[in-house]
């Protein structure tokens, strides 16, 4: 029997608005089985997507088939009539896109988006198509089956709704799925439920899956075989254990190299400790924070609550949570651009003003900010040498040829070619943005450096190489990092010191090396479980752990009294941590956790989960 | 924030605006130079019966006290007396009695207006979005971007000249009686009518468009199309509710503007509009009757535009359902 479905020989062109073409995809071919899960990895720009979007015979704005044939169950997809590609779309081939927040119509109810297809291809009726989501639901373990078809997409989580999007794929009961990096944008604790319930209802479909990702260690838990792409080519091609074991082309093993290992002791760089006598650079005392303020000062929502930490001369802090956690909150505070509503931020001893337009120039130069979206941050409109060059003007009134000079210096601290001065930020990929990004920071020559999930828009190559490059510039500059992020393993890789948030508190924090080994806070452990390793199995062994069936899948809730992670521990204790705020244990080493518990008692809730 | 609350709100802030907006009229109208009594007496006046006429017309009150009188008046609906005479009235009538007739005429044109022109701009605005870059988008945008450019006495000349002048099917001026039934009534609206739908449809087609397309790149429309959604509901039930906010909005400002900012066409056409009259008393320094007419095109704007954010939340279940 034929595989179900079948890449041959398909070329795909990008036509610019000249008229010149491109190849994007160069001469691919690969089959899947029916009940086989394939996977098609490379970083962005390898054609990955646009080889998995002409199995539904669809190309993005731009692009065009040249050649070749994509054949499900033997007929050609691209070649078919407008009316058999719509009813092969959704019927027998599904999509699952990227981000299920952007892919669900925010005006119309889930139920109504979920049923769509099998209603308008004729297969069910509507009873018939309710009960089948209905059924979903519950399959994919979504909480409230019977009336989550009346509600609309924003009233429900983006784990949930990504759930709802593999609902929404298979309430047709395609032959083929087709998943486009469907975990890419969430939380590891959030992404290991969804790739569990992917799997699952997989596996009980029967159906055949075509998975898209860059990342190696959520292709090791799902996927049979794998297919290796750079620049549009093939360049390995075989099954699961083969690849991800003994990969034979350079570029896979450059791949794994890439792959950051799980975080665990012994990873962080060592820290300069003469240092240490001085004030920190940047010290935050009982700082409480939120949005929406009122009359009296204080806030509608409260995002942070007494967080006190101190970054260190030349050290670099990390801190990590799931989103929603504060961390985000706790850059803008310091930077000033959320002003605190308590506490104090110290900057080398110093007390700043809360709000960023009382601080002095000087002040504002020796703090700066790298935002995670170097698209967004960066002016489409001006050239490189301009957006670097304002920050000179701005802080050292330095003009003409000695600005010039000192833009080609910010720009080969960077590796960056000193050309790029001249060039707009849509003529570079999105590594060299964000490393224009931080050049357009370090060109106010600061003492600490705030960076917002720089690497995590990032292919795991082009992050890898910019970790290496700040970690470069860390030594040469001696500037302080506060370096957030939910990516453990860089965070693990890259800190001397991690602070873990837990809704707006900070739960645990300490040296890199302590907090990444017991005695650890149980939030701290979850996330720490949560994060894939590569190898084959590594799910469900996971999903077995007591740590993990707690805590995952539930949402970060602040609470008014007791410990916010009460609902979510697998340690916690009925009757005082909902009731009770947690002491702080300190700990040897400047190790420091927020918990009920007992140290003891941390080891052993470990060994026994 | 509750459909309760949201609707409350906007009640109180159109009922401060509509207050703000009497402050602005009331102080407008009072520093142009001259007054009532000047224009009654004409050069001849004397200082002594300029004096006489004021004392007698509550001229010589403070301003502030004059605009309570005017402001408890108005909103016991009482207009007062036009004092100078404007359009059909002369000095004395009750300015109720002035605004009446041309207020149902006013209504009459912008309702034919817009009963004709909204459905058939969204409509047009719909085909061309559904269809971008085709022959009949390209039609579109085009001739509504000359339509829009062209001031509108040049459409209104135009109309007259192959219309009425050329083909003779129609009279060139639209003067109602009031009397005017059936038949005779659509006759004399025609003209202006047609020249305000040209003008009006232009806007919401263009905007229609506008919103419809950029809703269009959204990822949830690429999802639709390949969840196999034929075309016709893509637009019709995926993009045209998302649509719906900024749409609704225009076509308020465009049948406000059927009210309050057709001088030009009632002008041409010689139709006793609203917005003639105001003209009118502007120049004879009918100050009472230009509040009036002032107040009611404010109201119009106000309650239009209330009207388009309240459907705009209706159709967005974000504001509809909070979490």
């Amino acid at each position: 029997m034929p595989p179900l479905l079948e890449v041959d020989r398909l070329v795909i062109d990008a036509r610019t608005e000249s008229g010149a073409t491109t190849p994007i995809v160069k001469d691919v071919s690969f089959g899947i089985d029916r009940g086989e899960v394939v996977a098609l990895i490379g970083e962005s720009g390898s054609g990955k997507t646009t080889i998995a979007l002409s199995a539904l015979g669809y190309t993005k704005p731009g692009l065009e088939f040249t050649s070749g044939e994509v054949r499900l169950e033997g007929r050609d997809v691209i070649t078919m009539p407008p009316g058999e590609i719509r009813d092969l779309r959704g019927q027998r081939v599904a999509y699952l896109a990227q981000s299920a927040a952007a892919t669900f119509n925010p005006a119309l109810t889930i139920g109504e988006q979920v049923t769509e297809s099998p209603l308008l291809h004729g297969q069910m009726n509507r009873e018939e198509a309710e009960r089948r989501a209905e059924e979903l639901y519950r399959a994919l373990e979504l909480p409230d089956p019977d009336r989550l078809g009346r509600r609309y997409p924003h009233q429900v989580s983006g784990g949930q709704l990504q759930r709802l999007m593999a609902a929404m794929a298979l309430c047709g009961k395609p032959d083929l799925l087709i998943l486009d990096e469907p975990t890419t944008a969430l939380d590891v604790t959030t992404q290991i439920e969804v790739l569990k319930a992917f799997k699952a209802v997989i596996r009980q479909e029967g159906a055949a899956a075509l998975y898209v990702t860059h990342d190696l260690s959520v292709v090791a838990q799902i996927a049979d075989r794998i297919v290796v792409l750079y620049a549009g080519d093939v360049l390995e091609h075989g099954n699961a254990d083969q690849v991800i074991n003994r990969p034979s082309h350079e570029y896979t093993r450059r791949l794994m190299a890439a792959v950051r290992p799980p975080p665990a002791a012994g990873q962080g760089d060592d820290a300069l400790e003469e240092h240490l006598r001085d004030h920190p650079a940047l010290a935050v005392r009982d700082v409480s924070a939120g949005y929406g303020r009122l009359m009296d000062g204080s806030v509608a929502v409260t995002v942070l609550r007494d967080v006190t930490i101190s970054v260190q001369r030349g050290h670099t802090m990390g801190i990590i949570g799931e989103s929603g956690c504060g961390k985000s909150t706790l850059a803008r505070v310091m930077s000033g651009l959320l002003p605190a509503s308590e506490g104090a931020i110290l900057l080398d001893g110093q007390q700043l003003q809360p709000d960023l337009r009382r601080r002095d120039r000087d002040q504002l130069r020796r703090v700066q900010f790298v935002f995670q979206m170097a698209d967004v941050a960066l002016n489409p409109r001006q050239r490189f040498g301009g957006i670097l060059g304002r920050p000179l003007g701005f802080y050292f009134g330095w003009r003409g040829r000695e600005r010039r000079q000192r833009v080609a210096e910010l720009l080969e601290m960077v590796e960056l070619p000193t050309e790029f001065a001249d060039r707009y930020p849509e003529e570079l990929s999105g590594g060299q943005k964000q490393r224009v990004n931080l050049a357009r920071a370090l060109a106010a020559s600061p003492e600490v450096l705030l960076c917002d999930e720089v690497i995590s828009a990032l292919d795991t190559i082009v992050g890898a190489n910019v970790i290496e490059l700040l970690k470069r510039l860390r030594q040469r500059s001696g500037v302080s990092f506060v370096f957030i992020s939910h990516d453990l393993s860089t965070v693990a890789s890259f800190a001397d010191e991690i602070v873990v948030l837990y809704a707006g508190r900070v739960v645990e924090q300490g040296p890199t090396d302590r907090v990444l080994s017991p005695p650890y806070h149980p939030y701290t452990r979850l996330l720490i479980a949560s994060v894939p390793e590569l190898r084959i199995g590594w799910l469900e062994e996971t999903m077995e752990s007591r740590v993990a069936q707690a805590g995952i899948d539930r949402v970060v809730r602040m609470t008014e009294i007791g410990c916010s992670f009460f609902d979510r521990c697998p340690l916690a204790i009925e009757g005082v941590c909902n009731r009770e705020t947690p002491p702080v244990r300190h700990l040897s080493g400047g190790h420091a956790i927020e918990c009920h518990r007992s140290e003891a008692e941390f080891i052993e809730g470990i060994q026994a989960a | 924030m509750t459909l309760l609350s949201a609707l409350l709100r906007r009640t109180a802030l159109g009922v401060a605006t509509l207050f703000v907006v009497s402050v602005l009229i009331f102080v407008g109208t009072s520093i142009l130079p001259g007054d009532v009594a000047n224009i009654i007496l004409g050069q001849m006046a004397t200082p002594e019966s300029l004096a006489a006429l004021r004392t007698k017309l509550g001229l010589d009150e403070p301003a502030h006290i004059r605009y309570l009188i005017w402001l408890s008046d108005l909103l016991s609906g009482d207009l007062g007396f036009s004092k100078a005479g404007a359009g059909t009235g002369t000095v004395g009538t009750p300015i109720s009695e002035m605004l009446m007739p041309r207020l149902i005429n006013t209504i009459r044109l912008g309702g034919a207006v817009a009963i004709v022109a909204v459905p058939f701009a969204v409509t047009i605005g719909l085909l061309a979005a559904m269809y971008p870059g085709t022959r009949l988008d390209r039609f579109v945008t085009f001739t509504t971007l000359g339509l829009i450019s062209v001031p509108e006495f040049l459409v209104a000349t135009l109309l007259v000249l192959v219309i009425a002048v050329q083909l003779g099917w129609l009279p060139a001026t639209a003067y109602i009686s009031g009397q005017e039934t059936g038949l005779k009534l659509v006759r004399a609206l025609a003209m202006p009518a047609l020249t305000l739908v040209i003008v009006a449809s232009s806007q919401i087609m263009r905007m229609t468009r506008a919103t419809v397309l950029n809703v269009m790149n959204s990822p949830y429309i690429e999802m639709a199309i390949l969840k196999g959604v034929p075309r016709r509901r893509i637009i019709l039930r995926h993009a045209l509710l998302n649509a719906i906010g900024p749409i609704a909005n225009v076509i308020a400002l465009n049948l406000a503007y059927l009210v309050s900012g057709v001088v030009v066409v009632e002008t041409i056409f010689a139709y006793p509009g609203l917005a003639k009259l105001m003209i009118d008393a502007v120049q004879t320094r009918d100050l009472p009757l230009v509040q009036a007419c002032a107040m009611i095109f404010c109201a119009t704007y106000i309650v239009l535009i209330f009207i388009a954010d309240m459907v705009s939340i209706l159709s967005n279940p974000r504001l509809r359902h909070p979490k």
